[in-house]
Order: C-alpha cells, then sequence, then structure tokens
C-alpha cells in the first residue's frame, strides 16, 4: 500500500472526531488524551477505497472507511489493549487470519477460541478485537458481520471478513 | 500477558510499550506466521534474550505443538514451510533484481549550451522519485520534477549540468546504491553535433 496525501485535519473536525471515539469506544475514555493530546494536530491521509487514515506525525491511529466506523490501528490496540472488547480464536486459526483469510466463525466456537457469556454478548457491526490462542497480542481487529449469539448458534459462516491483521498492507505501511 | 510490557494498572492509563520484531514488524510470539521464522529468532536472540528464552523454550514450543491435532499440525508445517520458502526465493530475487539494476544518469542537450540531466532507474533501490526528485530541486537550487520517460517509466529531471555532482551526491547519501551501478551517459549523438 503506497500512502496517500496528507492534510491536516481542521480542529473541529478533530474535536468530533474525539468525541466520537469515545462514544465509539468507551474503553479508550481513560486514555483518550494520551492517545490525541490536546495541542497535536491530527493529520488525515488518503487510503484506497475511500478510506482516510488519522495519524499524528509518525504515529499511525485510527483508520475510517468509507461508511463504517473509525477503527483503531493494531500498534494503539497494542498500547491500549483493554479499549476494545475482545474475542479469542484457537491456534490452528492464526495462520489463516495472518494470511488474510476472512475469519470464520469455527475459529471462535472450538476449544481454543472464546466467545463472550450472553450477557455480554456482541452484537452484529461491532467493531472487535481478535486476540489468539497463546498469545498475548491482538492480531485482527475488524467489525462482526454477525452477532456472537448467532455464531455460538450456527458454528459457521464468515465471522469477520476485511478487518486489519498484522502484517496486512496497513500494518506495512511507511510514514516517514 | 501484561507483564512483559511496562503496562501500569488501569486506575493510572498509560500505554504500553511493546516490542516488535525487527525482522518481519510483528509482535514476536507471531514470528512464527511470517515466514522469516529463523532470522526472526535470531534477531530475538540478539536483541531481546530475556524474550527469546521465553517464546523459544522447548516448554512454550511444545506447549504450542500439544494444541493441535496431528493432521493440522502436518498441514500448518507443510503451509509454514512453503510460506518460508516462498519468502527467502523473493528476497533473493529482490537482491538480484536490485544488483542487476542500474542507475542511469543522462546528461541531455537541450539548447547548445544548456544541458538538461536526467536520472532513471531509482525505484529499483527503493527510493522515492518524487521526493528525490524535491531534494535535489533544493540542493542544486534548481528546477526537479519527475517525467514520465517515453518507455513510459518516470525518471527525475534536473535541470542544468549537474551529472557529476549528482553522482557523488548519490553515492554518498544514498548510500543504498552501489557504486558500480551508476552509469553516467553524456547524450552523445547531440553532443557530437554542436
Amino acid at each position: 500500500m503506497q500512502p496517500g496525501s496528507r492534510s491536516k485535519v481542521k480542529s473541529s473536525v478533530q474535536r468530533t472526531l474525539r468525541n466520537k471515539l469515545i462514544e465509539t469506544y468507551p474503553g479508550l475514555e481513560p486514555h483518550i488524551d494520551e492517545i490525541i493530546p490536546k495541542k497535536a494536530h491530527l493529520e488525515a491521509m488518503k487510503l484506497p477505497d475511500r478510506a482516510t487514515l488519522y495519524t499524528i506525525d509518525t504515529n499511525t491511529l485510527f483508520f475510517q472507511p468509507f461508511d463504517g466506523p473509525p477503527i483503531p490501528h493494531l500498534r494503539l490496540l497494542h498500547a491500549f489493549p483493554d479499549a476494545l472488547p475482545k474475542v479469542r480464536i484457537d491456534r490452528g486459526a492464526i495462520r489463516f487470519v495472518l494470511s488474510g483469510a476472512a475469519l470464520m466463525a469455527p475459529g471462535l466456537t472450538s476449544a481454543g477460541g472464546w466467545l463472550p457469556e450472553e450477557e455480554k454478548a456482541l452484537e452484529k457491526g461491532q467493531v472487535v478485537a481478535i486476540c489468539a490462542e497463546g498469545k498475548e497480542e491482538i492480531c485482527l481487529v475488524g467489525q462482526l458481520k454477525m452477532s456472537t449469539e448467532e455464531m455460538k448458534e450456527k458454528g459457521k459462516g464468515v465471522a469477520i471478513d476485511e478487518g486489519h491483521y498484522l502484517g496486512d498492507g496497513l500494518w506495512k505501511l511507511n510514514l516517514d | 500477558m501484561a507483564d512483559v510490557a511496562e503496562g501500569g494498572p488501569p486506575a493510572e492509563p498509560q500505554a504500553r510499550h511493546i516490542i516488535y520484531c525487527g525482522v518481519c514488524t510483528l509482535p514476536p510470539e507471531y514470528c512464527e506466521f511470517g515466514g522469516t521464522t529463523k532470522k526472526c529468532e535470531e534477531w530475538l536472540k540478539e536483541s531481546h534474550p530475556d524474550m527469546h528464552e521465553r517464546l523459544y523454550s522447548e516448554e512454550a514450543l511444545n506447549a504450542n505443538l500439544s494444541s493441535l491435532s496431528v493432521s493440522a499440525r502436518e498441514r500448518a508445517a507443510k503451509d509454514a514451510a512453503k510460506k518460508e520458502a516462498k519468502a527467502a526465493l523473493a528476497e533473493t530475487r529482490d537482491a538480484e533484481r536490485k544488483a542487476a539494476a542500474k542507475v542511469q544518469i543522462k546528461r541531455v542537450e537541450r539548447n547548445k549550451r544548456k544541458y538538461v540531466t536526467v536520472i532513471s532507474g531509482l525505484e529499483a533501490h527503493g527510493l522515492d522519485n518524487k521526493k528525490l526528485a524535491k531534494e535535489l530541486g533544493k540542493k542544486f537550487a534548481t528546477g526537479s520534477s519527475v517525467t514520465k520517460s517515453p518507455t513510459g517509466s518516470e525518471e527525475i529531471t534536473v535541470q542544468g549540468d549537474v551529472s557529476d555532482d549528482l553522482f557523488e551526491w548519490l553515492v554518498e547519501v544514498h548510500g543504498k546504491v552501489p557504486e558500480e551501478n551508476i552509469e553516467l551517459i553524456e547524450d552523445k549523438k547531440k553532443k557530437g553535433s554542436s
């Protein structure tokens, strides 16, 4: 992926974005001043498919698809791992995820995987962080294509596609 | 496992700083899926021995294996081997291409005693034409732009005859380009007529 043109974000837009982030990810609220310091100036970078990437200097923070909510970059998630609801995949699925395949429900429902209990069930469209069995760090972030309850029920089908995974173009994007 | 990084308790929010592999840029625990596992392991051993010990100890490796069924393990191993071979091949090919790729610095006559300098073939050495053009313009205080050559590839055109200085500058500042790969060409045909 090639870095596109960059432009400064207006401070008013930055404020709205900041509020939107807190609204979408309540888990980020205590950290927001650290992620987007009041004085810092966000920069927006254009990515293919009308997505926008928000950065401060050379730190990538969020990317936003044209029609979706902002999604935190994995490096940010590694710094603040508790910001997003988490699910876990089993070991067998890791290599498929890291080569860019869509995440399928069996990887989550099997013995090594983990889904939240019924009370904390996640809805379709929610942005979740995916960690892996036996690993500490998050390996994928994306929007759920079906609710976690549905996954438990059916046990098959696509759970997440078009996520941002370790080693994809966005991860390797070099900003300097 | 928050104990690896210097993470503060949730009451005092603080960014964790985690280590990324210097070879494949992934967090080291994911190196095994990156295709350059051997190199990653060496890198980790050198720069973060404690982490290496934890991740590549006998126990850890066994624990990794035991969680998969035999057939799945075999498939995964096969896949990993394939990926590794692919990565290695790509690397050698890249190196070869780089070794073979020539950078041409051409002096083209524009108008009797006026020249422009055209540089082509820089992309192969991982240099960005656009950025370099800007840099050159600043360095020589002349116009410098990225143009399309007749063959369709991109090249940098610097106004004025700066070929000798440019040669030295390229070697000095951008060590990535080996000296013997840079060719100086003077446009002979036109030169003969002048």
